[in-house]
C-alpha cells in the first residue's frame, strides 16, 4: 500500500494513495496506523483526497485506528474524502464518530476543535 | 429465459481478497452502461461495486475462511426491469440476520457489510445447499 508521510506543525499525516480501501489492503493500513502510535506519532490525519472507494473493511481500519489513538491518548482526524466515499460514512453513520475536515490545513485550525 | 438485451456475466475467481477490485470493477463498468436504469448510473456503480466487494468479502472469510483452494462464482444477471447478483459460496455459511447496523456511540469495528447490502439493494436473500451457498441480491431498475 502506498502511504506518503508529512508533517504538518505536530501532526503527522499520513496520505493514502490508493484509490481502493477495501478487505484486500485495510488490515495493512491498520498495521500502518498502529505503527505510527507506538513510535509517539499520536496526532494523526489521514488524507483521504486519493481514496475514490472505500468497503466495510476500510471503515473499520479507520475505526480501528481512531479507537487506538485514544488509547494513546492521541487523536486521528480524516481530511479531504471525496463525495462518495464521505456518503459511505453518513450511510453506517461513522460521521458522528470521525473528525472530518474538508482540507489538510484545515486540521491545523480546527483539529483540537 | 433470457431476451436479447439482456447481460449475464458469470465469473469463477480463486477465494483471494486481490480479486474484490476486479470484480467490483465488472460491476461498476456493467452499471456505467445501462442506459435503461431510471436513476443516476454513477451512484448505482458505485453501489454495484460495494455490494459485489462486500459479498465476495463474506464469502472469502466468513464462507471459506480464506481457504485457498476454494473459489468463489459470481453470476450478474440484467434484464429490462431488475439487476440480480447471485454470489456462491462453498463453505458453512453465513448468517444473513445478523446484519443490524452497529451503534455509532459503541462503534465496533466489524458487522457493516451485510448492513450496507441490505440497504442499497431491494431484496437480499440467502440460501444454504448442499453443495454451494447463494446470497442473492437484486435490486429494481424501473
Amino acid at each position: 500500500m502506498q502511504i506518503d508521510v508529512t508533517k504538518l506543525q505536530d501532526w503527522v499525516v499520513l496520505r493514502i494513495g490508493e484509490a481502493r480501501l477495501d478487505a484486500h489492503n485495510s488490515n495493512e493500513l491498520k498495521d500502518t496506523i498502529q505503527k505510527h502510535l507506538d513510535k509517539g506519532d499520536t496526532r494523526l490525519v489521514i488524507d483521504l483526497s486519493q481514496v475514490r472507494f472505500i468497503d466495510s473493511s476500510g471503515l473499520g481500519a479507520l475505526l480501528s485506528g481512531y479507537k487506538n489513538a485514544n488509547l494513546h491518548q492521541g487523536k486521528m482526524v480524516l481530511a479531504q474524502l471525496q463525495p462518495r466515499v464521505e456518503s459511505m460514512f453518513e450511510l453506517t453513520r461513522l460521521n458522528r464518530v470521525f473528525d472530518i475536515f474538508p482540507a489538510v490545513e484545515d486540521v491545523v485550525h480546527g483539529g483540537d476543535a | 429465459m433470457t431476451a436479447p438485451d439482456d447481460i449475464q456475466v458469470d465469473i469463477i475467481v480463486p477465494n483471494q481478497t486481490r480479486y474484490l477490485s476486479l470484480i467490483g470493477n465488472i460491476g461498476e463498468a456493467i452499471a456505467k452502461e445501462l442506459d435503461r436504469y431510471q436513476g443516476d448510473r454513477e451512484t448505482l456503480a458505485y453501489h454495484l461495486n460495494l455490494v459485489l466487494t462486500e459479498a465476495m468479502t463474506n464469502a472469502i472469510r466468513h464462507a471459506h475462511h480464506q481457504d485457498a483452494s476454494k473459489t468463489v462464482r459470481v453470476r450478474i444477471h440484467i434484464d429490462q426491469d431488475e439487476l440480480c447478483i447471485e454470489v456462491y459460496d462453498q463453505g458453512q455459511g453465513f448468517d444473513l440476520e445478523d446484519q443490524s447496523l452497529p451503534a455509532p456511540d459503541t462503534p465496533v469495528e466489524h458487522g457493516r457489510g451485510l448492513f450496507l447490502i441490505r440497504t442499497l439493494m431491494d431484496e437480499v436473500e440467502y440460501h444454504r445447499g448442499e453443495h454451494a451457498n447463494v446470497l442473492i441480491m437484486r435490486k429494481k431498475l424501473s
